[in-house]
């Protein structure tokens, strides 16, 4: 669809799926999802070179940052500050301005602190990176961390890695009324009739991680999310027929023998 | 000298730049970002900072990851 392209900050995306890096079994395995879910962003998290082991092997050798669009992370900060220093440290690295902001408010379920993420928003922007918020699914939220400019919202479908699918898709429908820039749904989706869902509900893109690194068979299921996300979004352009509580025959009544 | 590097205590060449080190290291600079004693050092400085004795230096890159990384309370570059 080439006049359906998903546009935030300028920056054209080929792809409404975008994927994770983490908790693949090796790079070789993380390569041929990322390749076989046809995604051009992928994610990855900001940490220390190791220095002691030269042997170890490194990401970007197998994730062509010419090909893909990296989205670092701040996974893992628990605080602004934190997160504003890792993705200050992200964007020194010369790759992109791109970020996706998280600050986490809670070890168990992995809830962002949405108070948290907009003070570090508001820093970030004003140092000209492209900040993409993760966010609890809050129509307020939503609209405050636009209203200080970020280019695109990502509210979750349900805790990162509980593979819960969307929980509350009422939220999201009030989200996409409240701001008019890109949804990109993030964590919690589990399978791809997840992925389908969220493009029928009208989202923008979905980001997920373990949904295709924790399956049984990675490759199948990064090609599942795939046409998932292209199904659904297809679904929502063709404009679904309305839910009805009695029936509607589909078939004409003239003709019908015996009548 | 000694300086403490990603959280360790390593010996390195006296009176060494960032960019020194990372090449004795054997580090690309492409890809990374730099930290002294907690303040970014821009790429266009490597060549021109040098390290003191003490010194603490963060040395990131990106690492695979989605969500589920977590780092220590308080060290957000774990």
């Amino acid at each position: 669809m080439a006049d359906d392209k998903l546009v935030i900050a300028g920056i054209e995306f080929n792809s409404r799926l975008w994927v994770g890096t983490g908790k693949y079994k090796d790079f070789a395995e993380t390569k041929r999802a990322i390749e076989a879910s046809g995604t051009d962003v992928v994610t990855v998290s900001v940490r220390r070179v190791n220095i002691i082991d030269k042997g170890k092997e490194n990401l970007l050798d197998y994730i062509d940052p010419k090909k893909y669009k990296i989205l670092p992370n701040t996974a893992g900060c628990y605080t602004a500050k934190d997160a504003i220093r890792t993705a200050m440290l992200a964007a020194e690295a010369g790759i992109t301005k791109l970020v996706k902001l998280e600050v986490i408010g809670d070890e168990k379920t992995l809830f962002p602190d949405n108070e948290a993420t907009l003070e570090a928003a508001k820093v970030l922007l004003k140092e000209g990176l492209i900040v993409l918020p993760y966010m609890s699914d809050d129509p307020i939220m939503a609209k405050k961390l636009v209203d200080i400019g970020c280019p695109a919202v990502m509210p979750l479908a349900a805790p990162i890695g509980s593979g819960l699918g969307i929980r509350n898709p009422y939220n999201l429908r009030i989200i996409m009324e409240t701001v008019k820039v890109p949804i990109i749904v993030d964590a919690g989706v589990g399978t791809a009739s997840d992925v389908a869902f969220a493009m029928e509900l009208g989202c923008d893109a979905v980001l997920l991680n373990t949904a295709i690194a924790g399956a049984k068979d990675p490759i199948a299921m990064a090609e599942a999310m795939k046409y998932g996300v292209l199904g659904g979004r297809l679904a929502y352009k063709a404009g679904r027929i309305p839910r009805k509580l009695y029936a509607t025959a589909s078939s004409p009544l003239e003709g019908m023998i015996g009548s | 000298m000694n300086i403490t590097l990603n959280g360790e205590k390593k010996e390195v060449p006296n009176n060494v730049t960032i960019l020194g080190l990372l090449e004795f290291l054997k580090i690309q600079t492409q890809r990374v970002a730099v930290e002294l004693n907690l303040e970014i050092v821009k790429k266009d400085k490597y060549g021109t900072t040098t390290i003191q004795e003490d010194d603490s230096l963060e040395v990131v890159s990106f690492m695979a990851g989605g969500s589920m990384e977590r780092a220590t309370p308080g060290r957000g570059v774990n």
